[in-house]
């Protein structure tokens, strides 16, 4: 009972004016440079570090962590509505959400987005109060042998999932698996692939890739198809609202999109991509309706929103209770908790109770004016899509480079943009799926480093691949789901001989 | 280079400029400061607490911030000589890091080609062990190490970078081959936090501050600060009182770019040393939990080239440069 009566401590804290005022600017900031793509949470809270150290540390931690939810639900606007990526974590909810958009269903995709994420924060946010130091345990001893476990069970649903043809999906992700070995070795910290140029040793930065395959590739190849048969948009058609059927569909994604996305949220290498690609790889073999995946189902949009908001709480249990940052934006916050001499970690739960609670109660509050700020908002959004396409398309254009450039602004950059533009097109044309790639360059130099890190400790033995128990579970997962298919279809070849 | 030129940046800087006291008596010296890293990291935050000292102090009207990140600065001081070249108003935030990066980057600008003005930070290293390991101090982990050098994992930062090079300069001091160390590279101090407090490595190299925490809670037992001598008010033994010779610390530090006067120099030099002279920046040092390391111009060439020459040997003693 003691969680409850701090929480309601918390909640004393969280709901005075002043904090109530933090908490607002923080999801107005973040829900807006959620939606340009480029400029994220981290960056914002970076800026914002030097201004805030003469406020209050309960004020400008509240706003932080405003700013981190805004910007985790403003990324799946974008995504949606024009197919950018305001991140690379709301990369899964353009696939479906702006199928539904193009459809006229971008109404009930912002909704479903925006309540998912809503329900997935607050389920997460709870996980956060109660489950924090017993979940934080298991995540310390999760090493580099059960990640790689992890990326394992990941490159086999994802690549199973995209595409019809195996092949096509297969050679989408080895594209971006090349891409991520471009720039530093993490282990040697020798250069491949980077020809010289010291803006690739850094690697090619994911939302760069994103934005320039959807992005900058949708709008070559609508240019295009401009003068064979006009893809006629239509902004609205039935409900701008939820239906009935809707909210079925919907559900139990956002709570299946909360389990996904709050323990590897919590893990430190997890991450809040990997969690939406499970998720999107879950909903497409349970939906009931799994042909209209590709063509917008409500699943694939309403499962990796709630996933990747239940991941952003997820990543404050290490923060608070161990001090480690596991995401761009949690290490800026810990800068913020160490700008007013306060260390996260076992000792701040007992130090500065108030603060603590106080921060995970705003939490709470947070997703509430998120909900209320977006919702009204959805109606003005899908207007959007009225737009003529030539200025949409055009104005797409100006966005995603305008983003690009604001994160990193260097000629290099810029080309790469382009580039992955004209790949992105080709693929269209060629019918190669997209999204293969952007997840062989965020999970390859993960599962890479990974893998290596688990055999330097093992000192080349690799028995430490199945040493412990959720590698072995982990890898079971993964062969399963990579023999099952071909089980069932020989199993199916069988019954129908039998006949 | 953040130029703030889309509206929620502009936003953002509108609510930093409402919440910034200008100083009364400002001057009217404009300067420019580099941080060849993203926003966020000890680069940057190192050129935005000289920000605003420099402004809250009046000694400069206006401090503008550039940020250019990749490749451990190497983009960052490739731009800064070429498009600085000759300005006496600009300066670029660098450190230990960089010195590692260039030669490893085999970068074609050098710290040779920066005018130095001075070293303004620095930050112990320390050495821990997961609170159940048997290993209680240096001279346990030495013994480790001689015993069988590939069984002594560590884990700490990027590799090349501060915490590898201390890995590297441990094994040299107690007379074992540095290119054997089993030297395990983790992305920020958070993962590798991870792999120790989880005991999946012998032993884990960082700043002090990072784990800080930990040390204090228990989790983790410090075996060694790279401090000369013992640092006041902290509670763990130098190596050197250990008997290794081991002294090594993360520095930061400013330069300004190529081709200026000994005039601009001296201006410059003057500026900043005023600057760590001032309440601002001995507010800010405590603030962040940094230690004063000032060392003016030509001293702090000095040290810079020994440094390089130390980095050098030792990346080249695990095998990351090829001689």
């Amino acid at each position: 009972m003691d969680a409850f009566a701090a929480l309601a401590n918390g909640m004393a804290v969280a709901l005075q004016p002043m904090n109530l005022l933090f908490a607002l600017i923080g999801v107005f900031l973040g829900t807006a440079v959620g939606v340009l793509p480029g400029i994220g949470p981290a960056l914002t809270v970076a800026l914002l570090l030097p201004v805030t150290y003469k406020l209050d540390p309960g004020g400008s931690l509240i706003m932080f962590a405003g700013i981190y939810y805004g910007g985790m639900y403003g990324g799946s606007t974008t995504a949606i509505l024009i197919n950018t990526p305001g991140e690379s974590a709301s990369m899964a909810t353009a696939l479906e959400g702006n199928k539904m958009a193009k459809a006229g269903r971008g109404g009930p995709a912002l909704a479903t987005a925006a309540i998912g994420s809503f329900v997935a924060g607050t389920l997460a946010t709870l996980g956060l109060a109660f489950l924090a130091p017993s979940l934080v345990d298991f995540a310390v001893k999760f090493g580099p042998e059960d990640y790689f476990a992890l990326m394992c069970v990941a490159f086999v649903t994802v690549s199973a999932t995209f595409g019809d043809s195996p092949i096509r999906g297969l050679t989408s992700l080895f594209i971006g698996l090349t891409l991520g070995l471009v720039g530093i070795d993490k282990l040697t910290g020798q250069a491949r692939l980077a020809f010289g140029i010291p803006e690739l040793l850094d690697g090619v930065e994911v939302t760069t890739l994103a934005v320039g395959l959807f992005a900058i590739g949708e709008a070559l190849y609508v240019a295009s198809r401009r003068h064979h048969a006009e893809e006629k948009l239509e902004p609205v058609r039935g409900s701008l609202w939820m239906t009935r059927e809707d909210w079925k569909r919907s559900w139990k994604p956002w709570l299946r999109g909360t389990m996904f996305g709050f323990p590897i949220g919590a893990l430190p290498a997890g991450g809040a991509e990997i969690p939406t690609f499970l998720s999107y790889s879950t909903e497409k073999r349970l939906a009931a309706h799994p042909e209209e995946f590709g063509k917008g189902a409500i699943e694939g949009v309403a499962g990796p929103e709630a996933a990747n908001n239940a991941s952003a709480a997820g990543t404050l249990v290490p923060l608070l209770t161990l001090g480690l940052p596991t995401s761009a934006t949690a290490a800026m916050m810990l800068a913020g908790f160490q700008q007013y001499g306060l260390n996260p970690g076992p000792l701040l739960f007992a130090e500065r109770p108030e603060l603590v609670w106080g921060l995970i109660a705003s939490l709470f509050i947070a997703n509430v004016m998120l909900l209320v700020l977006n919702l009204p908002l959805v109606g003005l959004w899908v207007k959007l899509l009225a737009i003529p396409q030539p200025w949409l398309y055009a104005g797409i254009l100006v966005f995603a480079t305008m983003g690009t450039i604001a994160a990193k602004p260097s000629v290099i950059e810029l080309s790469m943009l382009a580039a992955f533009g004209v790949l992105g097109f080709l693929m269209r044309r060629f019918d190669y799926p997209i999204a293969p790639v952007v997840v062989g360059l965020i999970l390859g130099p993960i599962a890479e480093a990974q893998l290596r890190r688990a055999l330097a400790i093992s000192l080349g033995d690799p028995m430490v691949l199945v040493q412990s128990w959720a590698s072995v579970i982990l890898l079971t997962i993964a062969a399963i789901a990579l023999i099952a298919p071909f089980a069932l279809k020989g199993l199916g070849r069988f019954k129908a001989s039998d006949d | 280079m953040l130029r703030l030129s889309t509206p929620i940046l502009g936003a953002i800087a509108a609510i930093a400029t409402a919440l910034t006291p200008a100083s009364p008596q400002a001057q009217q010296l404009e300067l420019k400061i580099m941080a060849p890293a993203a926003p966020g990291g000890g680069w940057d935050q190192t050129a935005r607490a000289m920000q605003q000292a420099l402004t809250a102090s009046g000694i400069a009207r206006s401090v503008q911030v550039t940020n250019v990140a990749g490749a451990g600065g190497s983009v960052g001081i490739a731009q800064f000589v070429n498009s600085a070249k000759g300005d006496g108003n600009q300066m670029m935030v660098n450190g230990f890091v960089m010195v590692g990066a260039l030669i490893m980057n085999k970068s074609q600008v050098t710290l040779d080609q920066v005018t130095p003005i001075a070293r303004l930070t620095e930050e112990v290293q320390v050495i821990v062990v997961p609170a159940s390991s048997p290993i209680k101090d240096a001279k346990d982990l030495a013994d480790a190490i001689k015993a069988d050098i590939g069984k002594v994992r560590f884990a700490g930062g990027s590799a090349g970078g501060v915490d590898h090079v201390m890995a590297a300069l441990f094994a040299n001091t107690i007379g074992a081959d540095a290119s054997k160390v089993n030297y395990i590279p983790f992305s920020g101090g958070g993962e590798s936090l991870a792999a120790i407090l989880g005991a999946k490595v012998t032993a884990g190299i960082s700043g002090l501050s990072e784990y800080d925490g930990q040390i204090k809670s228990g989790k983790l037992r410090a075996i060694g600060v790279s401090s000369p001598k013992r640092i006041p008010g902290i509670d763990i033994p130098t190596f050197k009182e250990q008997g290794i010779d081991l002294v090594l610390a993360n520095w930061r530090s400013v330069v300004a770019p190529p081709g200026i006067t000994a005039e601009q120099r001296k201006s410059l030099t003057a500026t900043v040393e005023k600057m760590t002279k001032s309440q601002a920046w001995q507010d800010i040092l405590k603030q962040k939990g940094w230690d004063d390391a000032y060392l003016g111009d030509e001293e702090f060439a000095k040290f810079l080239k020994s440094e390089n020459e130390r980095v050098t040997a030792v990346l080249k003693s695990v095998g990351l440069v090829k001689s």
